[in-house]
């Protein structure tokens, strides 16, 4: 059995807003390496010009986030031993957000686009009313809890295609906010939500690739929360709600 | 029409067309038994209201459906937009509803 | 063409082949309703054109032709079920089962077809 190579050849993406291109560095391999540790040891010791972006480094902040050999991924939670190709790695910002430098990639039109859809929530109640009884097995709460745990990450808006071919398309993971909104009893936006999830950018335009589902960090199933939008759309309409 | 009806008429569309299209595959896995001819064809589709009316129906409902198919490949991948898309998709409509529509009557009248 | 790594996996392959054969059978349409027309006016060369229908390369095509139509309808009655009905967390199995049920069906067409 060969030994695996002590250095690794890792392309990483460099350039801003107005262009860039691929560097290769050379960089030690090390037991348990994650692709955090990879380009961190390239700020550190190859050109603390490198600009990325991380937080928690334990998998729960999702700001690691980067393409990782074409593939969306939490860095800090990709070992190298499980994605490396031969000795090679190719490190890039997430796909269909504008670069601002490097692997840090702007995020308003993300956060844009989960206003856009209406996924915030709006209370219909006040402190001084008695608290909303939610049964948790409820069919409505256990449809929200199912999507409830995204943190923003992007990976599925990065991995869809239809955001690539449609710019305005609101997107896998504002989509899925809304449908849990959609199914929280206490929401009262939900009539405002239906019209923006409906809207020319909305959940029709998904075609159910289901990279969304494939490569979310958190397990969830965008495509199953924007299938269960397509279909209170569709009753709206039939029922003249819409 | 919004983009959502549109997106529904296609589904609807669909719904239409797939017992349609089991129809049109049995009749054709008949229909070529022996060979395909012109007057064997046309000597059971002559005259009959039942095949007008059931082609004609998925005629209709095919041209909705390729359209709008269509209009959806345009704008993803070809990037046409607008008005430009509207007339393009329009335009395909046409197309398959007029020759359909003849080939539907070159068989039954 | 290389297909793009986020790509690869099986139900985007499905959605490719969906829209592959939904354009395909918008292009081919038009000449099937041409052909159809000629029984009009000139049911001579209607029935020349249908002769062609003899030679096995062309019982080839229509065997495609017939496999587009049914991966197109199977692979939409899956998406109808997706859109309509209840989640199914079980996509990839149905997506295979549509290709199998539309090669089944275009190849029982072949054989009735020779």
């Amino acid at each position: 059995m060969q030994e695996p190579a002590d250095r690794l050849e890792v392309s990483v993406w460099r350039g801003d807003a107005s262009g860039g291109g691929h560097v290769i560095y050379q960089v030690p391999r090390q037991p348990s390496q994650t692709i955090l540790d990879v380009v961190t040891w390239i700020q550190r010791e190859q050109d603390a010009q490198l600009s990325y972006r991380f937080s928690c480094r334990v998998g729960m902040c999702g700001s690691c986030a980067m393409m990782v050999n074409g593939i969306p991924r939490w860095t800090c939670r990709t070992h190298v031993q499980k994605v490396v190709q031969g000795n090679r790695l190719m490190i890039e910002p997430l796909r269909n957000l504008p670069v601002i430098k490097d692997l840090a990639c702007d995020m308003n039109e993300f956060f844009a686009k989960w206003k856009a859809a209406e996924g915030q929530f709006s209370p219909r109640k006040t402190r001084h009313d008695p608290i909303e009884p939610v049964l948790p097995e409820s069919p409505k709460r256990i449809a929200a809890n199912a999507a409830i745990e995204c943190i923003n990450c992007a990976i599925c808006y990065a991995s869809c295609d239809v955001v690539s071919w449609n710019p305005g398309y609101l997107g896998p993971a504002a989509l899925n906010r809304a449908w849990t909104l959609q199914n929280d009893e206490r929401d009262s936006g939900q009539r405002a939500r239906l019209k923006a999830v409906a809207s020319d950018a909305g959940c029709h335009n998904c075609h159910s690739h289901a990279n969304c589902t494939t490569y979310c960090p958190n397990e969830l199933n965008p495509s199953a929360s924007i299938a269960g939008l397509k279909r209170l759309a569709a009753n709206a309409v039939f029922t003249g709600n819409l | 029409m919004s983009g959502f009806r549109i997106y529904l008429l296609q589904r609807i569309s669909a719904m239409i067309m797939a017992p349609l299209v089991l129809l049109h595959l049995g009749v054709m896995i008949v229909a070529i038994q022996g060979g395909l001819d012109s007057t064997e064809i046309l000597s059971r589709t002559r005259g009959s209201l039942f095949w007008g009316g059931t082609y004609g129906l998925f005629v209709l409902a095919v041209s909705i459906h390729a359209a709008i198919g269509i209009r959806v490949v345009l704008f993803e991948w070809l990037s046409i937009k607008d008005i430009k898309l509207t007339l393009v998709s329009w335009l395909v409509f046409a197309v398959l509803l007029m020759m359909g529509a003849r080939a539907v009557y070159a068989i039954v009248a | 063409m290389i297909i793009k790594p986020h790509r690869g996996q099986p139900l985007w392959i499905a959605f490719l082949l969906h829209r592959i054969s939904g354009v395909g059978l918008a292009i081919f349409l038009p000449f099937h309703f041409y052909l159809l027309g000629l029984a009009l006016e000139q049911s001579e060369t209607m029935d020349g054109l249908l002769r062609w229908s003899d030679y096995p390369l062309v019982k080839f095509a229509e065997f495609g032709l017939v496999f587009l139509l049914a991966v197109h309808m199977f692979g939409g009655l899956r998406l109808l079920a997706l859109e309509f009905l209840p989640w199914n967390d079980r996509q990839k199995t149905l997506a295979a089962i549509a290709v199998a049920l539309s090669f089944l069906l275009a190849i029982g067409f072949l054989m009735r077809a020779v």
